[in-house]
């Protein structure tokens, strides 16, 4: 697999990690009434077939945190943005 | 018909024309007791102990390939008992005592080889956490033997013994541990199900989960309807897609884990050896080939296929332990889905729908738990509670809180 960094440009795989699903949003509460979301957040995954965005860190070369958005059945990449510009999106509801 | 020395003779003078297949290929009946999703090892073994144990036969196995088609046929075939914990260690030695009475219970060739599982270490801290391993074995009944640097020499003076950054100085061995003919496992627990009466259904996908009232009516296959009084998942590194039509989410993520095996060479590596720095695990076939393995890729994957990265990184950790395989060529490379949990432990357990089980999470220790793994299950569905050996692999456990984390690494499934 090759990764389009944002910064490096088409890097190997092997320079980076992987974390997991992005589109997940860490619970904003330690209310213990809300250890549900936590639960969900921590232990459950979607784990889906197909279109998967995750977070790469890209610790042999710039170390920026990206999301990748890859085919898990094909390993195809389509697209590679920053984690900043992800989470910007996020907030503005377009992801 | 039983497999015996006779049958054989008697076979070889028609000259082999006539044995009968070793299962039958059965048009689905419209209800069964119990169908099983998922026709590989733990299914198969899981319709084989209901039949055996139970007295339940009126069961389905369907399959969406052909028998066997997943990680019972893409393994590096190895078993051992070698845990720390103790929600691990009488489950996997109950599974090694069913591996070391297997061939005569299904009347089968499986090929189990008790060659030894040999586990390098190269410090004094690893050398103690061995030990504290090996001890807890021993507390189980499990056999274990700590080796000095000169005992693993006599086992396998091929090894790097003088690296310089990592010189071995010895080795945890248990040598009732070793190797099976994994397809066999599943040939034979399939005829040994069969036989009995249960239907083992191939190229039939389940496509949806009927439940009603919170109960579950049966499956929406390939080839139509299915009903059903009781359903157990054995998808493994499917589970996730099959449990979702039930609308469940599960502390599981699916990885690809590669396997390779070498060209045939002379009888050279006399038992399974692990290293003790790099994730790299060998042994060698009876054809000849040294199967060995690795680490996961690292992530998510539904491919049954891996990268290069890894392929040099496991090559690299196996010259490194053995420098001789330096010279040997690799015959074929290949992956599989593995179901990895968020402890690294699997969960063989009811669910909250009424007549729903599920069998997951084996990470990449599968293999070895077959028959423990099937055992446990058919005594989960068949009585609709636990074993105490599986009692501990619960579903809810990780919002309880009594993760089984022999690796203590987390809710971080690619470095299990």
């Amino acid at each position: 697999m090759l990764i389009n960094c944002p910064y490096c440009g088409p890097r190997p795989s092997e320079e980076f990690t992987q974390l997991g699903d992005a589109t997940v949003q860490r619970p904003a509460s330690n209310d213990p009434k809300t250890m549900d979301q936590w639960f969900d957040y921590v232990y459950l995954r979607d784990n889906p077939k197909g279109r998967f965005k995750e977070y790469w860190h890209h610790g042999g070369g710039c170390r920026s945190w990206l999301v990748v958005e890859r085919d898990t059945q094909t390993h195809e990449i389509f697209g590679v943005t920053t984690a900043r510009d992800f989470a910007q999106d996020q907030k503005k509801g377009k992801v | 018909m039983r497999y015996s020395v006779f049958s054989l003779l008697k076979n070889s003078l028609s000259g082999h024309r006539n044995w009968a297949p070793a299962w039958r290929e059965p048009t689905p009946k419209k209800e069964y007791d119990v169908i099983i999703v998922g026709g590989g090892g733990h299914g198969l073994s899981t319709a084989y102990y209901l039949a055996k144990e139970h007295g339940i036969t009126n069961v389905a196995v369907l399959e969406k390939g052909w028998l066997g088609s997943g990680n019972i046929g893409r393994n590096t075939t190895i078993i051992r008992s070698n845990y720390l914990l103790l929600g691990n260690n009488p489950f996997y030695e109950w599974s090694l005592k069913l591996w070391e009475g297997l061939e005569q219970d299904f009347n089968f060739n499986a090929m189990v080889s008790q060659r030894g599982v040999l586990n390098l270490f190269h410090s004094d801290p690893q050398r103690d956490a061995y030990a504290r391993r090996g001890n807890a074995m021993r507390l189980d009944g499990v056999d274990s033997e700590l080796l000095d640097r000169e005992a693993v020499r006599e086992i396998a003076p091929f090894l790097s013994f003088d690296n310089a950054r990592f010189p071995i100085q010895g080795g945890l061995l248990q040598r009732r541990g070793g190797t099976v003919r994994h397809d066999a496992v599943a040939w034979g627990y399939a005829r040994g199900a069969d036989s009995r009466g249960v239907d083992i259904i191939q190229n039939c996908e389940v496509t949806g989960i009927r439940i009603e009232n919170g109960k579950v009516k049966g499956v929406e296959t390939s080839k139509g309807y299915i009903g059903c009084k009781k359903l157990g998942l054995a998808a493994a590194g499917n589970t996730s897609e099959v449990a979702a039509m039930a609308g469940m989410k599960l502390p599981i993520e699916s990885h690809v884990l590669q396997a390779f095996v070498s060209e045939g060479l002379k009888p050279y590596i006399d038992n399974v050896i692990t290293y003790g720095v790099g994730h790299f695990y060998v042994s060698q076939s009876d054809k000849g080939g040294l199967v060995f393995g690795g680490d996961l890729d690292g992530y998510n994957s539904y491919a049954r296929r891996g990268n290069m990265p890894t392929v040099e990184h496991v090559i690299e950790a196996g010259v490194a332990m053995i420098p001789g395989l330096a010279r040997i060529r690799v015959l074929r490379s290949w992956g599989g889905i593995m179901d990895m949990s968020m402890d690294g432990s699997p969960i063989i357990d009811k669910t909250h729908i009424d007549g729903l089980y599920l069998n997951c999470g084996w990470c990449y220790g599968g293999f070895k738990a077959t028959p423990a793994s099937g055992w446990c299950f058919a005594h989960t569905i068949a009585r609709n509670e636990a074993h105490k050996l599986n009692a501990p692999y619960r579903l809810d456990r990780f919002e309880r809180g009594y993760m089984i984390d022999e690796k203590g690494v987390g809710a971080t499934p690619n470095l299990h």
